[in-house]
């Protein structure tokens, strides 16, 4: 407790369930560099064949978005309801649209 | 004049921000309300925050201590198959520590100053795992009791506000299924045995009921977190209302490995359709709580030497992961 604070870097892990399936976001982890962060990436998040594939990335190389700018960000999408197929009035005689 | 005039300018300020907050927490609350999850980049309020890190922390602590009265048993226990289980739950206990440690980072608290405080003994960790495990039954016993009872706790908090402790709460109730019933079936291997067998997972019944029930925490009048953690919906149900649940699904399962609950006042009501049972030694529980049960000593002791003990792993590993860095950066020169 004297020890002078070490903590090892911070890892986000992603996990591919299965293959054909994205990397899914699973927690995060402390080692010391990247083949320790795989390492115990295996023991912490795949100890019941959750996963097929790891991927590691330093917690302080991801750049996130401001949740304070989410409605700048993501209202505009709102109103452009016709970006979306069900948006349209296609007669039912008409097949395969 | 002018003194004054400064005054009241300070005044208006403070009102100012005071409005901005209640605001804020109006917002929050309203959210919450919605059931939707706050995430770590989100406002919070202060003692919303200040909770959440006592809770997560706690729960990271009770995890990381109850590897230790089962991993006494990893070296006795009676097969290697039994073994091999063992080894499997005490490490998931110590995978539930690590996701519970990086919830509670998420709020801005570093591990190393969480594992500190627990070290020095300034952090509780649950009172379960300051009573000892003397037989092969008391490893049954807390798979079935005491996981039994994480579990009736766990559930709700897969829904609790706070995204991270959710959805790592929902990995550790898929793991402590096993934890159950594999200690299930080790009272049931015993209470089919020898007389002698029967005995024992008889006595570990008797010394695990009463602190598993006390696991739920004090009476919902005495408990002086509970209504602000149920208004936050950090918490879904009041402790008195997850003891009597364990309680009803419990009874049937001790009738069934033909053993007796060490309670003369257990009995069916039939009105409310609950079991009900006698009064819980509050004055035990506090003691416990307070440092004094029967292992709290030996427990932080075993921890401080495992963490001394494991001291030069991490110094090696720092200085090879430097040395690698250093190494890369010339090659790359």
């Amino acid at each position: 407790m004297t020890e002078k604070s070490q903590d090892w870097p911070l890892y986000e892990i992603f996990i591919r369930a299965r293959s054909g399936l994205d990397h899914k976001h699973v927690g995060s982890l402390h080692a010391t560099d990247a083949q320790m962060a795989i390492e115990h990436a295996r023991d912490l998040y795949t100890r019941r064949q959750e996963g097929v594939s790891i991927w590691a990335v330093r917690s302080s190389d991801i750049v996130a978005s401001d949740p304070g700018d989410a409605d700048t960000l993501f209202e505009p999408a709102r109103d452009k309801v016709y970006r979306h197929p069900t948006f349209y009035d296609i007669p039912e005689e008409v097949k395969t649209l | 004049m002018y003194t004054q005039g400064l005054d009241s300018l300070g005044k208006d300020c403070l009102r100012d921000e005071a409005e901005v907050i209640g605001r804020l927490e109006q917002r929050f609350q309203e959210r919450v309300d919605a059931e939707e999850k706050i995430e770590p980049k989100d406002w919070m309020p202060d003692a919303y925050r200040r909770t959440l890190i006592r809770q997560i922390s706690q729960h990271a602590h009770s995890e990381i201590v109850g590897m230790l009265p089962e991993g006494n048993w990893i070296s006795r226990a009676p097969s290697l198959l039994r073994k091999t289980i063992l080894i499997a739950k005490v490490q998931d206990e110590g995978g539930h520590g690590a996701y519970l440690y990086s919830a509670t980072e998420t709020l801005g608290v570093s591990r190393d100053e969480l594992i500190g405080q627990l070290l020095e003994g300034k952090a509780k960790y649950s009172s379960i795992f300051n009573y000892p495990t003397p037989t092969w039954a008391d490893v049954g016993a807390i798979g079935w009791l005491v996981d039994g009872a994480a579990i009736m706790n766990q559930i709700p908090l897969c829904r609790c506000s706070f995204g991270p402790y959710a959805r790592a709460m929902v990995r550790i109730c898929k793991e402590e299924s096993f934890h159950q019933r594999q200690g299930y079936e080790i009272m049931l291997r015993l209470s089919r045995g020898t007389p002698a067998q029967k005995e024992m997972a008889q006595q570990a019944l008797n010394r695990w009921w009463w602190p598993s029930l006390m696991m739920f925490g004090p009476s919902d009048a005495e408990s002086k977190h509970s209504a602000q953690s149920m208004r936050w919906k950090i918490k879904r149900f009041s402790n008195d209302e997850l003891r009597q649940k364990f309680v009803d699904h419990t009874v049937p399962q001790a009738e069934y490995l033909g053993i007796t609950v060490p309670d003369a006042e257990l009995r069916w009501d039939e009105s409310t359709q609950h079991y009900r049972f006698g009064a819980i030694d509050w004055n035990e529980f506090e003691q416990v709580l307070k440092g004094h049960g029967p292992c709290n000593r030996e427990r932080l002791e075993a921890r401080r030497r495992a963490h001394d003990a494991g001291r030069w792993v991490r110094e090696a590993a720092l200085a090879y992961a430097a040395k690698q860095a250093a190494r890369a950066e010339s090659h790359a020169a």
